[in-house]
């Protein structure tokens, strides 16, 4: 270090390495969290054949437990640790569980070499991966916040929150990368394998950055002073002081806050692919451009957030969210509607195919129509049907795939509508680490503002693309009905209903938002 | 304005009670009549991780509220 510095630039530029070193290890553990996802119908077919109730059950419990139940108890257990022996060496440990667990994912057998065994391992790993995730946020955010000056903790806690949309970004990136490489069968075969495999390179470099920190200045000052609680499971909540507002966190910011991200960033593409049926790789690239656009602005608005509030910032992003979401999710609609475009009149071409299934007794013919329309969009038709070659099998019923791919003007219009709800969720989130650690004193503040965060985001949050789903094709099989019984459809547009959860759940948060949470920002060391 | 934040309890505990009846009555108890692990498993996390958490969480929120916890000396 340079000794010719002045005090403030060397604190400067420890916050930085302070910074760096956080929303790396963060980052690469939503970048291993997100793999997992990403790489699922793979992983599925290698550890969870769906012809197995076991495998099948185990799968269904891997996808639920981790996302939803194991990451609050996560943030429990490391949070008590985090209050009890300091910030950097919980941190350290969730990050080095992370990284075991993904590496250990890439190495298992699969089902076909050691059976039931197999699913069994990776459910394990998955709860374990689930737990690290629940530790990590809390004590990078506390961690970084308690090294900040006060008036610039909202931007210098940015960057945490920047860590979470960049892990999903790069997540993807590798997985194409690796796809790229090789052939599709030496990607099912074991290159799937590679970006878990990986994962122990960058938590190796990691854990090396983070090992020589320091502890955080805050906590050793609360531990010399003798302030370090007994229990903080209890002192936080135990004590109607503090759980009051471990309540006030949940109901006020993160339950609100957790349904605005899952919208922008997951339920976005769900809804591209599953209800405008956008094809796989145009609709993955929309989400790419809307993230990398929309990234920087957790930055600017943690930065505004120091400056005109935290309530403030993220109850706006908030009500434009929930007033908003059903005229862009009806834009995004329209955009891919191919019946609201015109037909470039004799474009109908018709492709027929025929291929037997190996190792099988089974033909499968693929007629594939397709139309192209005047703002360069297409739509293919893709009707599959497998047959047998045995006399008297009936052929399977046709499944027909409608793919969209649209042209160049309405890929950039669903860029911006996607866009927009990026920025609704940098606005959320971009100042609630900030806002958290703030709530709460320095003895109780890793378990305190672990827990709502979780519960806002992995279960508020994580159930969303279920529970909309599940909205959206309640009120799809209600008009079929009406339909069948010859009555008026009592949805007229059965796309949308799935935004009613985030838009009820977003409501209820910015009205208790709104009357409950102080807007005059706290000192973090009262 | 402490007032409204106080009268606002009520609120909460019934839209708490309300979330918990949906979830248990209206939601998971079909998903069990149906079977299978896809309907079971989220019923069990309706059940017991979700109501309790909405209904127990808002109920406590609402009561705190009531009893004028929230109140802000300006």
């Amino acid at each position: 270090m340079n000794s010719n510095l002045s005090s403030e630039q060397v604190d400067k530029k420890k916050l930085r390495k302070v910074i760096a070193a956080s929303s790396v290890g963060t980052l690469i553990e939503w970048y291993d969290f997100y793999i997992f996802g990403s790489l699922s119908v793979v992983i599925a077919t290698k550890f969870f054949p769906s012809d197995n109730p076991t495998a099948a059950f185990l799968s269904t419990l891997a996808t639920f437990a981790a996302g939803f139940v194991v990451r609050p108890f996560g943030a429990l257990f490391f949070g008590r640790l985090g209050d009890l022996i300091g910030r950097k060496y919980t941190f350290m440990v969730t990050l080095l569980i992370m990284g075991f667990s993904t590496f250990a994912i890439g190495l298992i057998p699969g089902y076909e070499t050691i059976g039931f065994i197999a699913p069994l391992l990776v459910l394990i790993l998955r709860l374990l991966q689930g737990l690290a995730l629940g530790g990590e946020y809390g004590g990078a955010a506390t961690y970084v916040a308690e090294h900040s000056e006060p008036g610039k903790r909202g931007y210098r806690t940015a960057w945490i929150q920047t860590t979470a949309s960049l892990g999903l970004f790069i997540s993807l990136l590798v997985i194409l990368a690796t796809k790229k490489s090789m052939s599709a069968e030496a990607f099912a075969n074991f290159g799937w394998r590679i970006p878990f495999l990986i994962s122990i390179v960058m938590v190796g470099i990691s854990y090396f950055i983070r090992k020589n920190m320091d502890e955080s200045p805050m906590f050793e000052k609360a531990k010399a002073a003798g302030e370090i609680v007994a229990n903080p499971l209890k002192e936080s909540f135990g004590k109607k002081l503090n759980f009051k507002f471990v309540l006030l966190a949940l109901f006020g910011a993160t339950m609100g806050q957790g349904v605005v991200w899952y919208t922008g960033q997951f339920y976005a593409l769900s809804f591209l692919q599953k209800v405008a049926n956008i094809e796989f790789e145009q609709s993955n690239y929309i989400i790419a451009a809307s993230l990398a656009g929309g990234t920087g602005f957790f930055i600017f608005f943690g930065w505004l957030s120091d400056k005109i509030g935290r309530k403030v910032v993220m109850l706006t992003g908030m009500l434009l969210a929930i007033c908003t979401y059903r005229p862009i999710y009806q834009a995004m609609y329209e955009t891919a509607d191919v019946s609201l475009k015109t037909e470039v009149a004799g474009s109908k071409v018709i492709k027929t195919d025929y291929f037997m299934i190996p190792k099988s007794v089974d033909l499968k013919k693929t007629v594939k129509t397709e139309f192209s329309y005047t703002d360069g969009s297409t739509l293919t038709l893709e009707e599959s049907s497998l047959t047998t070659i045995f006399p008297g099998k009936n052929p399977q019923k046709p499944e027909v795939k409608r793919i969209v791919h649209v042209g160049s003007s309405s890929f950039w219009f669903l860029i911006l509508l996607v866009f927009i709800q990026v920025l609704y969720v940098t606005m959320v989130y971009g100042p609630i680490a900030a806002f958290l650690v703030e709530m709460f004193p320095t003895a109780i503040r890793y378990t305190s503002m672990s827990l709502p965060y979780h519960i806002g985001n992995g279960i508020f949050g994580g159930l969303l693309p279920a529970v909309a789903t599940y909205l959206a094709a309640k009120a799809s099989t209600a008009n079929e009905v009406a339909v069948a019984a010859g009555q008026a459809i009592p949805y007229d547009k059965p796309y949308l209903e799935g935004l009613w959860y985030p838009i009820i759940i977003g409501g209820v948060c910015f009205v208790i938002g709104l009357l409950y949470v102080n807007g005059k920002d706290k000192e973090i060391n009262d | 304005m402490n007032a409204i934040r106080q009268i606002f309890g009520i609120v909460w505990i019934l839209l708490g009670l309300a979330a918990g009846y949906f979830l248990v009555f209206e939601q998971s108890l079909k998903l069990f009549e149906k079977g299978g692990m896809d309907n079971i498993v989220p019923a069990i996390i309706y059940t017991f991780i979700l109501a309790p958490l909405l209904t127990g969480g808002m109920c406590i929120f609402g009561v705190y509220a009531l009893q004028n916890e929230y109140k802000r000396v300006d």
